[in-house]
């Protein structure tokens, strides 16, 4: 593997506001990393400072191999870029748009048919490709923007929110897109979409006031959720109260929790006491109970609740007591 | 220059996909022929010559180039197309020098679009036709010189209207230093060496051989130069504004 991007010690400050404080990460070949964070975290202002386009107020970053502030061109060359809200010229339609991408990056004939052909595809502009930019649904904008971001078939592949605004069936193929391009490119989007993180990245970065708050796998991520490994379980209103108590006395289970669903359903969740796997105990208690479960599972862990820890400072542990007290 | 020229097309198309630009040309048109036949009386005057019709064209163009050059960088920072355009593999100073091309040719296809009246003086008389394109240059190349201002200021605001009035402003400046009011306000203070330095600066004074058919080198250099710094200016305040 390679590493395609570098970011050593980036800081960015607008006048009083630290917009990125000393961040520093790198990007290889084949990852996907997928860049969260509340508003106003910092993570477009990073990607800015990562395609050149504003310069840091200290740090370094490089693109295969090259500054970006030294050498600014040769590092745009290899990068494709998306900005935030997807700007793009609204007199234009996107095929004189494209072939305008193409000319500047120098796109060989060829190389220049394969792109326009797999970027017009991949997004599925056919139908637009004739119509004025700013005629164009807030999707399709956004899908004109991806398209131009990978014509040229970048080595760096910077997205910011790229699935925003897209329905269902295109978020799904945009999707398939980045795991289609993931071995050859490496690839940060950001979003606030957390299921994204789980469907297309190999590797998720938090960042929190500018801050990098967390940097791992999704899978390690959700492993931090106080809801790793505990066992869901789905029962009607009636067996719920005898559940709650039967769980409660499993050694195993630190606390249980109730919601009550739309459905009439009631939805416990066990959470383990160390974190461990408990699905046996659980199953074990509920067969000797006699209860009538609809529904058993066990969670892997909410990314939004850990997302919520490490961005809002609450430690997990302190609202787990909580809610063991309203169960 | 390759980049200069494929923005520099993108940004001409723009021009022609707006209705502003028809506009403009039928408002550039109108004003030009009606105050050479109206104001110069161009015919009565009896003479087979365009002075009374270059005559005007500075005063033209201190407001209808604001018009075409507030929009060269203002709209590019208030829909976001800058992020856009200055991520492509692209120097400021090409996309700068694209963009003001782009509409220096526009202006002039506005210029060449008083052909009629080249050809009327030709058919009602026998004009030094030498002294008419040098005229034509001169007059493009002040158009090229309050382009350049225009789009220098264009790129210190977001709104159009701001960009228009601050050109308008500057044009004002730069077109009225030769002129006696604004001389008798600096001789008041300053040394006569500086007072003849602000004349020289005057669009009008550069102009005015120029469109006599006289071929000052100092008069082409003088708009060449007025371009050049301008556009330096603008590429230094849109690299500012970008890194903001
Ligand atoms: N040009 C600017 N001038 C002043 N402050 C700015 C500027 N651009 C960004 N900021 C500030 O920097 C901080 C980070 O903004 P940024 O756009 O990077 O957030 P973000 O993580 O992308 O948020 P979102 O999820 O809302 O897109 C914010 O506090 C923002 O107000
Ligand atoms: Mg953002």
């Amino acid at each position: 593997m390679s590493t395609l991007l570098e970011i050593e010690g980036l800081t960015k400050r607008f006048g009083p506001i630290t917009a990125v404080d000393d961040i520093t990460f790198s990007v290889e070949r084949g990852e996907v990393l997928g860049f969260l964070g509340p508003n106003g975290a910092g993570k477009s202002t990073t990607m800015k400072m990562a395609t050149g386009y504003l310069s840091p107020t200290a740090g370094n970053i490089t693109v295969c191999g090259y500054d970006v502030r030294l050498h600014p061109i040769e590092a745009k060359r290899r990068i494709g870029y998306l900005p935030e809200g997807a700007p793009l010229y609204g007199d234009m339609t996107p095929n004189s748009l494209l072939n305008f991408v193409c000319d500047i990056r120098k796109l060989p004939r060829d190389q220049r048919r394969q792109g326009l052909d797999h970027a017009i595809e991949s997004l599925h502009l056919h139908q637009v490709l004739h119509q004025p930019i700013e005629t164009l649904s807030k999707g399709y904008k956004r899908r004109v923007g991806l398209a131009q971001a990978i014509v040229h078939d970048p080595d760096v592949l910077i997205l910011d929110e790229p699935t925003d605004g897209l329905d269902p069936n295109q978020k799904h193929e945009v999707h398939k897109l980045l795991g289609r391009m993931a071995s050859t490119k490496a690839i940060i989007i950001s979003t606030h979409i957390l299921e994204e993180v789980d469907a297309v990245c190999s590797r998720a970065i938090i960042i929190s006031q500018g801050r990098i708050v967390a940097d791992e796998k999704p899978s390690q991520l959700e492993a931090r959720s106080r809801f790793h490994n505990a066992v869901g379980i789905r029962i009607a209103a009636e067996g719920a109260e005898r559940c709650v108590s039967v769980l409660n006395e499993i050694s195993e289970v630190h606390s249980v929790q109730q919601v009550v669903q739309p459905s009439g359903l009631n939805e416990l969740v066990a959470f383990s006491a160390n974190g461990g796997n408990i699905i046996g105990q659980v199953r074990t208690a509920i067969d000797r109970s006699g209860l009538d479960v609809v529904e058993m599972f066990i969670e892997r862990g909410r990314l939004e609740d850990v997302f919520r820890d490490l961005t809002l400072g609450a430690p997990a542990a302190a609202e787990v007591k909580e809610e063991a007290g309203n169960a | 220059m390759r980049n200069i020229w494929i923005i520099g097309r993108r940004e001409l198309a723009a021009y022609f996909t707006s209705p502003v630009a028809y506009v403009f040309i039928v408002i550039f048109l109108a004003l030009a022929g009606g105050l050479t036949f109206f104001f110069g009386n161009w015919l009565e005057r009896g003479q087979a010559d365009l002075q009374v019709f270059f005559i005007y064209h500075p005063y033209l163009y201190l407001f209808l180039i604001p018009a075409v050059g507030m929009r060269l960088w203002a709209e590019e920072r208030k829909s976001g197309t800058m992020e856009f355009l200055m991520t492509l593999p692209i120097s400021t100073g090409q996309a700068v020098i694209g963009k003001f091309v782009a509409a220096w040719i526009f202006a002039g296809i506005a210029l060449l679009l008083t052909f009629p009246i080249w050809i009327t003086v030709n058919f009602l008389g026998d004009p030094d036709n030498g002294v008419i394109v040098t005229a034509y240059v001169g007059s493009w190349l002040m158009a090229g010189g309050f382009l350049a201002l225009s789009s220098s200021v264009s790129a210190l605001t977001k709104n159009q209207v701001v960009a228009f009035v601050l050109a308008a402003v500057l044009g004002f400046i730069f077109l009225m230093s030769g002129v006696e009011i604004v001389q008798a306000f600096f001789r008041a203070w300053a040394p006569q060496k500086f007072v003849d330095a602000v004349a020289e600066l005057s669009f009008l004074s550069n102009f005015t051989d120029l469109s006599q058919g006289v071929i000052d080198v100092r008069d082409i250099l003088f708009f060449a130069s007025v371009i050049g710094v301008a556009l330096f200016i603008n590429t230094a305040i849109v690299e500012i504004k970008k890194s903001a």
